[in-house]
């Protein structure tokens, strides 16, 4: 395949950035699309020139680290999929690939098409967690019993692998789905539901605190979502969300 | 020479870690504020070290090279995690454990450690729950098990395939925990470049941030080193790529043990090499094997047809197939343990059986699941069991239910349903036994230094079994690491800060700078990723599945050479204080090249095959591995003389007290 790659190029925080045009052959359509970014810096670290920097690390689309934004979609044109799951085969042949880092007021680029998205991490720090200690005296796992269909719910939610994706597809930079999927798998299981109020605030706290715009519902998060986490998520974190206004 | 100590303590086998626990010193909750502990990494091992540490008291400073400590590789386990709670009531017990993890590791494991991993492994699965980790369940809302390879009981707890992520992420919540807390202080996209000694202790780090290039001093009471395996080594692996021996290496390089090297895991399903472009492999979790069936063609006809695409292999008749571990191991038939199922499938492709292009792969085939589940659901429904369209929908929906995400992997990756025409698999590298020797309170022989999780390489022995890998890593972070590391801390309650302005820091750091600096100016021809492959492909043709001694000593001088040629002719573009992958990715292969030849020198000592170390001058007429229990009953811990090949050999003699030390048989 012989494509041309428009890719984002921009040496660090500080500097303003462009798009840069880089003809690319001999591509083959069962690399992934990492593969093929790998072999483009193969070919510009031969010609003496800076490789794009991109992030990434399983190749499996579990740890969450590739983003890339592809002919405007996060993760590519492919559904359920990450960066490093899209396959060259997904794109015709002399095709425009236009490749951009995820953009947010809260994830600042870092390099090229890397992105900081520690603010994710601070939401999490706020409060996404159960207090529980390591003691080797915690009760034995199966002495409450939790209905299937909840615990089903409660692990598609944690599905999240904390890629940004939904940020970068809302037109508002919204991180409504990445923290409403932490609040929901918590609020779905009797472990999660004793600090269930503070959690909420804390964490919706932190999120608007961040820089993170606001919900208006118009769901590019769920079509771009890697993992297909449900908007209803969203709809279950405002419940818990209101209902913390009536407790003081 | 001194054999090496283990410091196992003394008594019966189920009272060890109990009396140990019980007399070992503790630090006061008061001393425990006083005390800095760095931990390098933040996969299951040292997000649960952190965490607890930090629970404890301690001052934790945490480092991992990614984004965020949640995108440690921990995170792509699949399968599941081990624990000997009994809950199916089919005979599991401690002891039960132990004993299969012992065997699966054919012998060359620490009897203690193993021991105490298996006491700890029920603690593990009743802290996760309470974490709020969302494990599968059952219609009685009770937690559901699987059965994994190499043993006849189910005790592996999972959450569809994607256990590692929610063990991970559970880990991860308890670090968040104490990060808000002030507790832990996290540096992410920091990577380890070197350990500081101070009086023969581990006293620091020297860190590169990889955002803007700086080098960084850190000082601590202890140093834990969690920075996972060198599967990497291979540069075609199942590890993410990003994961690197660094730490371990310049820990052995200051004078830690590495043990076992050689010891690494060949995981017999993962989706076969498709081109040269290929930069890593993909595993599909051992857990299918509880439903599919491994065969390839009995006809060589049939393979050529295969091959050349004019025969679908769904069309092969039962009696056409060759289900080639059914055949050779009834007893445990496709859930035989890895090293097995891996060199059987090599077998078959080395005959000329392999159903793809390159000849190396074999299938992996559902459809008497498929068939088998969609009966069982048409009959509780109350449907026409013989309506086989029927049948197949109802089956594949609860394949689905049960891999949903792997097949939908596999699809996007080589282009074919699983559903309806079998996977092809073919074995890849997958996790390392091996690594950095430690004691029974998980110390380097470095004073201060730990290495815990797959970094250390106590647990498995020579080959480890399914879903042990996510039991060892929260074992040693959750409940063995924070209390042992107590025992040496206490006398250092008096020590107050360590000063990174000393010369053993500024001499550390000056040494950092100076090797990345060597890369940075090299201005040679070739890529960091061009010696990587190299490396890689006589790593893999020569180090591979099955090993002899003329390839062995090959290896090893080919390495040498083409480490001679990296340092001369390795190109690194951009600078040092910038953020920089190809700098970051040089270092890292630089350690590989040095590693690798120990690895080969390694293979060449052991002559028995064991485990996933299989020799070919020592095996059975059957070619199965043949152990030698009389010259080798011991742990190789090398101990760093400057090349590699120079290391010299200190053994840790293997002593078993509870059991008998048999030949593994799994037919």
């Amino acid at each position: 395949m012989n494509l041309t790659l428009k890719i984002w190029r921009q040496s660090n925080s500080e500097s303003k950035g462009k798009m840069v045009e880089y003809p690319i052959s001999d591509v083959s359509p069962d690399m992934s699309f990492l593969e093929m970014m790998d072999f483009l810096n193969g070919r510009l670290i031969n010609k003496g020139e800076e490789p794009v920097a991109f992030d990434h690390d399983c190749r499996e689309g579990i740890c969450g680290m590739c983003s890339m934004f592809i002919n405007g979609e996060a993760h590519g044109p492919d559904r359920l999929v990450t960066t490093c799951q899209l396959h060259m085969r997904k794109f015709k042949d002399g095709e425009t690939i236009t490749i951009e880092p995820f953009r947010a007021n809260a994830f600042p680029v870092i390099k090229d098409l890397v992105v900081d998205r520690s603010s994710f991490d601070r939401i999490q720090q706020a409060g996404g967690f159960v207090s529980v200690n390591t003691s080797g005296n915690t009760q034995d796992a199966n002495s409450i019993p939790i209905e299937k269909y909840d615990a089903d719910r409660a692990f598609d939610a944690a599905t999240c692998i904390g890629c940004g994706a939904c940020v970068a597809s809302c037109k508002n930079a919204s991180a409504m789905l990445f923290v409403a999927a932490k609040v929901s798998q918590f609020s779905l299981l009797p472990q999660g539901k004793i600090e269930a109020t503070d959690r909420v605030r804390n964490m919706v706290k932190q999120m608007d605190e961040e820089g993170f715009g606001n919900c208006t519902n118009t769901g590019a998060c769920e079509v771009e979502c890697p993992k297909g986490i449900s908007l209803e998520n969203i709809a279950r974190m405002n419940r818990e969300y209101i209902s913390t206004l009536f407790k003081s | 020479m001194a054999q090496m100590d283990s410091k196992t303590p003394k008594g019966s086998l189920s009272e060890k870690w109990t009396n140990h626990k019980s007399n070992i010193n503790l630090v006061s909750p008061a001393n425990k504020r006083l005390i800095d502990v760095i931990v390098v990494g933040t996969g299951l091992a040292g997000a649960s070290a952190s965490a607890t540490l930090a629970e404890l008291g301690y001052n934790v400073k945490t480092f991992c090279f990614q984004d965020s400590p949640r995108r440690a590789h921990s995170i792509a386990a699949q399968g599941g995690i081990n624990a000997a709670k009994n809950y199916q009531g089919d005979g599991d017990s401690t002891h039960r454990l132990f004993y299969d993890t012992i065997k699966g590791g054919d012998y060359r494991s620490r009897e203690g450690n193993v021991h105490r991993l298996a006491e700890v492994s029920a603690n593990i699965i009743d802290q996760c729950v309470a974490q709020g980790v969302p494990f599968a369940r059952d219609y009685g809302g009770l937690l559901d098990n699987r059965s994994f390879g190499g043993v006849l009981v189910s005790r592996t707890f999972y959450a569809k395939g994607q256990t590692g992520q929610q063990l991970l992420l559970g880990a991860y919540s308890a670090m968040n925990r104490q990060i808000g807390r002030g507790k832990i202080k996290m540096y992410n996209r920091h990577e380890m470049m070197d350990l500081v000694l101070v009086n023969g202790k581990a006293r620091g780090i020297i860190t590169r941030n990889l955002v803007n290039g700086k080098l960084e001093r850190h000082s601590a009471h202890a140093v834990v080193i969690a920075s996972g395996g060198y599967g990497n080594v291979f540069f075609l692996s199942t590890n993410a790529m990003g994961s690197n021996v660094t730490a371990a290496w310049k820990i052995h390089k200051k004078g830690a043990h590495f043990a076992n090297p050689c010891f690494t895991q060949i995981h017999p399903t993962c989706i076969p090499v498709s081109g040269d472009h290929q930069s890593k492999l993909t595993l599909m979790s051992e857990s299918l094997r509880n439903d599919g069936r491994i065969w390839v063609p009995k006809n060589i006809e049939d393979v050529k047809s295969i091959r050349e695409g004019s025969l679908n292999p769904t069309h092969i008749n039962e009696e056409n197939r060759d289900y080639y571990l059914e055949r050779r191991y009834p007893a445990f038939g496709n859930l035989v343990p890895r090293d097995v199922a891996s060199r059987a499938a090599k077998e078959r492709c080395d005959e000329g059986y392999g159903v793809n292009k390159t000849g190396e792969a074999v299938y992996l085939d559902f459809s008497s699941a498929i068939e088998r589940y969609g009966k069982e659901e048409a009959h509780v429904k109350g449907l026409n069991e013989e309506d086989k369209p029927l049948i197949n929908k109802l089956g594949q929906k609860i394949i689905r239910s049960k891999y949903g995400n792997l097949f939908q992997m596999y699809e996007k990756i080589v282009d074919q349903d699983p559903y309806e025409t079998p996977m092809m698999i073919y074995p890849a590298v997958h996790y390392t036994m091996g690594g950095v020797w430690v004691d029974y309170n998980l110390m380097t022989s470095i004073p201060g230094c730990y290495a815990i999780g797959e970094a250390n390489f106590s647990d498995h022995g020579a080959n480890r079994l399914g879903a042990s890998a996510l039991m060892q890593g929260l074992a040693d972070g959750y409940f063995v690491l924070p209390y042992t590391i107590g025992d040496y801390l206490s006398e250092d309650i008096r020590t107050g800060k360590i000063s990174i302005d000393t010369p053993e820091f500024i001499k550390a750091e000056e040494e950092v700078r100076v090797r990345l600096a060597k890369f940075i100016y090299n201005k040679g021809e070739n890529s960091v990723d061009y010696y990587h492959r190299k490396l890689g492909k006589i790593m893999w043709d020569k180090c591979g599945m099955s090993r002899n001694a003329k390839e062995l000593k090959e290896a090893m001088s080919e390495i040498k050479i083409l480490r001679k040629d990296f340092y001369e002719n390795v190109r690194v573009p951009g600078g040092l204080d910038e953020f920089n992958e190809e700098l970051a990715k040089a270092g890292r292969v630089a350690d590989f090249l040095e590693l690798g030849e120990l690895f080969a020198k390694d293979a060449l000592e052991r002559t028995e095959s064991c485990g996933g170390h299989f020799r070919e001058e020592s095996q059975t007429p059957e070619g199965e591995a043949l152990r030698d229990d009389k010259f080798f009953n011991f742990v190789s811990a090398w101990e760093y003389k400057g090349e590699p090949s120079d290391a010299t050999l200190r053994k840790e003699m293997l002593y078993y007290e509870e059991i008998e030390v048999k030949t593994r048989s799994y037919k």
